[in-house]
């Protein structure tokens, strides 16, 4: 079983500012839902959060103690630590349109 | 339950396959009693409930008594409330959570569910709680498993049928690990839980409930079903305090109690007598009831004050009188209480009786009789418990009262108080049944007075009396005393004196007569005597007289013979006529 990568920032801006965005996907292995939650998280930032995001994946099957930490309940669950406050979006992350409000993207995004 | 013991014993040995369920005990008083060891093991039992039921603690308790008493330890899944709220919760109880945890026998896992700061995106499941359950599970090596209340989650989680498909995984996933778990529910409208949990535990499912009747709360405990087990099925008062959960009944429900034929005096010398001569039976339980002022709390001091005499301690649960009445009031018949009270061999326990639910006075009674060991206890009066409860409920927990005493080997001296109007030979408690001897204290009107009798009912297991005794309550204690039967019906105080009185003259009238009559033969004999012996001498004087006579007539007949003699010896040969002539003057 393939780990999946700890760590996948957006790599223009990882030495000037640090990112406003940390999200932190947490999954249960390596199973397909995963990768969908991953992959549907990694387009959505570059859409609408290009260079200001950093994306952390927490698999609880190896790191059960942060599950607890961040109260994981349902998997994926993808955490907003920053900005704050803390959100959770749970599910694989494919209905855009739900991830948008979770994040605060929406507003965000009208208020450009 | 002895039933299940007994089946046990019975089929155990010999075919191992109709061994019944495992089980796992609770620690909880009284709980594995009713289901025969336990909670069954590897399995899921649901508590259910109204809010303030006690589920939480219910399932607390499990968890530390299996970490502290049964090796098991476990992990609490908190979904409600945080480790350090239900660490301060049961603190009250004696649980010491945050120790529990820092030596590995507890973990507590706070889950936390916040509907408005999830946003659902697509597809999920709860691995991220199997997780935190099998981490928690394997810390500390856990056999025991809380979900306290898993159905907070449908409140906090959008999709409920992923949830319903991922609770039966859960529990699924729980048995496949023989983990015995408690899970909580919170009780639904026409339903034993909001959402449906009976639906996954199909195991065991015990009801909780929390109600106020007549202003005084009473918990209680319903075991709904058990698969594989003969349970009680009645409704159990339960109660939550500083040690805990505890459920009554407290002793186990089969009459298996021992009878002793000591025998122990009732403190009333006449009284022993009717009984056999000897007394209540040691260990026996003995109702006197009565209407109001007749005597029954002077007969329990009696029994008190006679038991402490010979050395024997004795706790009395007064509902009416405080220890100092008590003893102020037992005085005035000659009874002291005081000296007893002294040395420690009296103990007397005074409440009110509302002031606490039945089952805490059970249960207070209990703690009370395991902490003084007495031989004879008092519970004075029972009817005083129906306030607090209703006929039925005081009737179950006198029942178990009763039963608790029994078992313990106390002769326990109970008073009832009867209403006017009620027959005199009925409890209202109904527990008449239940009681070995049972004396009735009666009024009896007539003649300007009150009177008191007392008659025994019955007396299981003795030759007893069946006579009505007057009843008096004096100075010098309680005095028993012959009553007679008059025309109106038993004739008590002065009634009773007059007719002994009546009594006394009717046998001194036939004292006199039978005197008289015995003077009257002494004299007529000695008359009779007299007279014999007059005639008698009278007889004597006579024969004298006579005998002289006969004795004059003799002689002069032999006389004459000789004469005759001599005058034919002088002529020889004259005979006849002329020598009896001449014969005459020789």
């Amino acid at each position: 079983m393939k780990s999946p990568p700890r760590r996948a920032r957006a790599p223009r801006r990882r030495a000037e500012l640090p990112p406003q965005w940390d999200l932190r996907l947490y999954v249960a292995g390596q199973t397909a839902r995963s990768a969908i939650a991953l992959q549907n998280l990694k387009r959505i930032c570059e859409t609408h959060l290009k260079g200001k995001y950093r994306i952390e994946v927490v698999d609880v099957m190896k790191n059960p103690r942060l599950a607890q930490g961040d109260q994981i309940l349902a998997l994926p669950t993808l955490v907003r630590k920053l900005p704050e406050p803390m959100k959770k979006i749970i599910g694989d992350l494919s209905n855009e349109e739900r991830v948008l409000i979770g994040l605060d993207l929406r507003e965000a995004r009208s208020r450009r | 339950m002895p039933r299940t013991d007994l089946s046990k014993r019975a089929t155990g040995r010999r075919t191992r396959s109709l061994a019944p369920l495992p089980k796992a005990p609770s620690g909880i008083r009284g709980l594995d009693e009713l289901t025969g060891g336990g909670l069954p093991r590897g399995r899921p039992t649901l508590v259910c409930g109204g809010p303030g039921c006690g589920k939480t603690l219910f399932a607390m308790e499990f968890l530390v008594r299996g970490a502290l008493e049964h090796g098991e330890n476990g992990v609490f899944m908190a979904f409600e409330e945080t480790a350090e709220e239900l660490a301060a919760n049961v603190a009250s109880l004696g649980f010491d959570l945050p120790t529990l945890e820092a030596r590995k026998k507890l973990s507590i896992d706070y889950v936390r569910v916040e509907r408005s700061e999830i946003e659902e995106t697509g597809e999920y499941d709860l691995e991220g709680l199997f997780v935190r359950l099998d981490y928690a599970v394997k810390r500390v090596g856990a056999k025991r498993v809380v979900l306290d209340t898993i159905e907070s989650l449908f409140s906090g989680l959008p999709n409920p049928a992923i949830l319903r498909a991922e609770l039966r995984r859960l529990f699924r996933w729980l048995k496949d690990r023989g983990l015995t778990v408690v899970v909580t529910g919170e009780k639904g409208e026409g339903a034993l839980t909001r959402q449906g949990l009976e639906e996954y535990v199909s195991d065991c499912v015990i009801f909780l409930d929390h109600r106020v009747v007549e202003q005084v709360s009473t918990r209680r405990l319903r075991i709904v079903k058990y698969r594989g087990t003969l349970h009680g099925t009645n409704e159990y008062p339960f109660l939550i305090d500083e040690d805990g959960f505890s459920i009554l009944p407290l002793s186990s429900l089969g009459l298996t109690h021992q009878a002793p034929t000591r025998r122990l005096s009732s403190g009333i010398p006449r009284l022993d007598e009717m009984l056999g001569g000897k007394g209540y039976y040691e260990g026996s339980s003995v109702l006197v009831s009565g209407t109001a002022g007749t005597g029954k709390t002077s007969m329990a001091a009696l029994l008190a004050a006679s038991a402490c005499a010979r050395g024997k301690r004795c706790l009395y649960f007064a509902f009416e009188e405080s220890v100092d009445q008590l003893a102020r009031n037992m005085r005035s018949i000659g009874i002291d209480l005081r000296p007893w009270l002294d040395q420690g061999l009296l103990r007397v326990v005074a409440s009110r009786p509302t002031i606490q639910g039945l089952e805490r006075h059970l249960v207070a009674m209990h703690r009370e009789v395991t902490a003084f060991r007495p031989a004879v206890g008092v519970v004075d009066p029972i009817t005083n418990l129906i306030d607090v409860g209703t006929n039925a409920e005081a009737q179950s927990m006198l029942t178990r009262l009763m039963d608790f005493l029994k078992v313990q080997g106390i002769t326990t001296f109970f008073t009832s108080l009867t209403q006017g109007g009620v027959a005199l030979e009925q409890t209202e408690m109904g527990i008449s049944s239940l009681i070995d001897t049972w004396l009735v204290l009666a009024v009896v009107r007539s003649g300007g007075e009150r009177n008191r009798t007392l008659t025994i009912v019955k007396s299981r297991g003795m030759a007893h009396s069946n006579q009505v005794v007057e009843f008096g309550l004096t100075r010098r204690g309680v005095e028993l005393m012959d009553t007679y039967l008059g025309p109106s019906g038993v004739l008590t105080g002065s009634a009773r004196l007059a007719k002994e009185a009546e009594d006394q003259a009717v046998m001194e009238g036939y004292e006199d007569d039978l005197a008289l009559r015995r003077q009257e033969r002494t004299r007529r004999e000695k008359r009779a005597v007299a007279q014999l012996t007059g005639m008698k001498e009278e007889l004597a004087a006579d024969l004298v007289e006579i005998d002289r006579g006969i004795n004059d007539v003799a002689r002069q007949r032999e006389r004459l013979v000789e004469e005759r003699k001599a005058m034919a010896r002088s002529r020889q040969a004259f005979s006849g006529t002329r020598a009896r002539g001449q014969g005459d003057q020789p």
